[in-house]
């Protein structure tokens, strides 16, 4: 009987047992769970501060998961080493778990730079776990005014799940714009206009210089008082355990299609890793929460001994802030060409290049938006569909007639 | 397992699928009480080809669905073949509407997610695009699953 270890407990390791279990019934599962909650979805602590979701509904998988697929979960431990030689792992308390197959699924960590004086500040939090998230309920009054480092997709969802429990959010980034990782300048402008719309107030193109207890100095001169921080500046992959094993890592654990490091049945899945976006032909870190799964179940699979490749993997995100949304995919390389349509409430702009869909931004109106995704994902050649029609609308009548049988008249 | 599948050659565009779509989940009773003077937002779409062909899409329940890998909020599962939305952990993200190459999974009016659930979840019992369809252009039928 085959010993999996799966270090972490996130939607990766949740892919993996999956994976694992559609191949290999019989083999033991071991997840090594730093946090103390069976798998939950991340992404929706901020939801939880909403109230539009609650701790039992925020569960990834129903009660019986673990039992349904025979994995043990410790909880509360972490794992200190990696012994490739010996295939075993050493936990905090000094026990080891021996593995034919491993997978690290650790995740990210909040990344904080050097801030001056920000040891004074009494009242701060990140904003990546459920417990974050309850310690910052238990934290903000409707009197609280909060300040919020990073105004990307972790700091912006931060500032809408408190919206309605404090008086004022203030979100300030050192970039010129908001979302800047996912959004250009025109589609930040209008997203950062309904966020203000919605009482959200902005700092932008400028960064802490000096914190002194619930007051801080920025770079640009603009001084503000607040009392409750959070610090959502950006994400940093955890690598150590691979890396002091020996494996390749960069910013991410390096690994190919399979899921595999470069360490002999050791996988890897999810926000520790980086790996190739084909729609940018590079190699990343893209810490997003489809791709984990897709990441983890993967993994399972190839560690169980069956065959499964990951390799259309592309940035993606589906993000959207009081009832205002937008999509985005891909990548904007340069040289591109890009077709665009917008109004006062929605943009669209696709961007081609190379006879290929290489990625959009969509504000306002999501409507069938995957067809224009599996463009991407299929880098299918645009000469080959009526991208006219297409980029009016997506719809799969201007996929082509032989598409549209296989896809209507048969099971796919 | 038995699916929707389209037979283009017969439909003749009248959108009436959409309709009953949106009559069968709206959990009334009166066809005109449901849907008179209301913008529907019904799980099945008639598209037109540049020769005017008309067909319906709807879910296609897919052997690998990306909907399901793809949902933030564990929302989305396949269940003995059909893929079905727990509309009491949907938290609206539109993931699915993202990443379905069909586009067959659309937000529902309110700012969550919906999609084709073969009407086993409403009382009409089977696919009410299929019953409803004046000329037997949608069908309900087996024809084996994919490789």
């Amino acid at each position: 009987m085959k010993q999996y270890v799966i270090i972490g407990n996130g939607v990766a390791a949740a892919g993996c047992i999956e994976g694992i279990r559609s191949v290999d019934a019989e083999g033991r599962i071991t997840v090594i769970s730093a946090e103390k909650h069976p798998v939950y979805c991340r992404p929706l602590i901020s939801y939880y501060l909403e109230n539009k979701t609650d701790l039992q509904r925020m569960h990834y998988r129903g009660d019986s998961f673990y039992q349904d697929n025979h994995a043990e979960v410790i909880y509360g431990r972490t794992v200190s080493a990696i012994d490739k030689d010996a295939k075993q792992v050493t936990l905090d308390n000094g026990d080891t778990l021996s593995y034919d197959a491993l997978c690290c699924c650790t995740g990210s960590s909040p990344f904080v730079p050097p801030m001056q004086g920000l040891e004074t500040v009494q009242n701060k939090f990140n904003f990546m776990t459920i417990d974050d998230s309850l310690a910052l309920e238990q934290a903000v009054t409707p009197e609280s005014k909060v300040l919020i480092i990073g105004a990307g997709l972790i700091g912006l969802k931060c500032a809408e799940g408190l919206h309605s429990r404090v008086k004022q959010i203030t979100v300030c980034d050192l970039a010129p714009r908001v979302l800047s990782s996912i959004l250009d300048d025109k589609c930040a402008a209008m997203m950062q206009k309904h966020l203000e719309q919605n009482g959200i107030s902005f700092i932008l193109g400028t960064s802490a210089k000096e914190f002194s207890g619930n007051h801080v100095t920025m770079q640009n001169g603009t001084a503000l008082d607040f009392d409750v921080l959070v610090l959502a500046v950006g994400v940093r992959a955890n690598t150590a355990l691979v890396k002091d094993a020996g494996g390749n890592v960069n910013r991410g654990i390096v690994v190919d299609d399979a899921c595999r490091t470069s360490l002999a049945d050791i996988y890897a899945a999810g926000d520790c890793t980086e790996y190739h976006d084909i729609s940018s032909d590079t190699v990343k870190v893209m810490a997003l929460m489809p791709n984990a799964y897709m990441q983890g179940h993967t993994a399972g699979v190839n560690m169980a001994g069956g065959e499964a490749v990951f390799d259309n993997a592309i940035p993606m995100n589906s993000i959207g802030f009081f009832g205002f949304h937008c999509h985005t995919a891909g990548a904007q390389p340069e040289g591109c060409e890009m077709y665009e349509e917008s109004d006062e409430n929605h943009i669209k702009r696709l961007f081609v290049k190379d006879d290929r869909l290489t990625g959009f931004m969509l504000l306002g109106h999501m409507h069938r938006t995957g067809i224009y995704t599996a463009l991407i994902r299929n880098k299918t050649p645009l000469s080959s569909v009526d991208f006219d029609r297409l980029r009016i609308e997506p719809q799969l009548s201007a996929l082509g007639s032989a598409y549209r049988d296989k896809v209507l008249k048969g099971a796919v | 397992m038995k699916r929707i599948y389209v037979k283009e050659e017969w439909c003749l565009g009248c959108h009436l699928c959409e309709y009953n779509c949106a009559f069968a989940n709206s959990g009334m009773t009166d066809m005109v009480k449901a849907l008179r003077g209301k913008t529907i937002y019904p799980r099945i779409q008639v598209e037109q080809d540049e020769n005017g062909v008309t067909y319906a899409v709807s879910c296609r329940h897919c052997k690998d669905p990306i909907c399901v890998k793809s949902c933030i909020a564990g929302a989305l599962s396949k269940k003995d073949g059909v893929i079905e939305i727990d509309h009491s952990k949907c938290v609206g993200c539109l993931t699915c509407v993202l990443v379905c190459p069909y586009g067959a999974v659309v937000e529902d009016g309110s700012g969550v997610a919906q999609k084709c659930e073969l009407c086993m979840k409403n009382t009409c019992g089977s696919p009410a695009c299929v019953k409803g369809c004046p000329n037997g252009a949608i069908v309900y039928e087996d024809r084996g699953d994919a490789e």
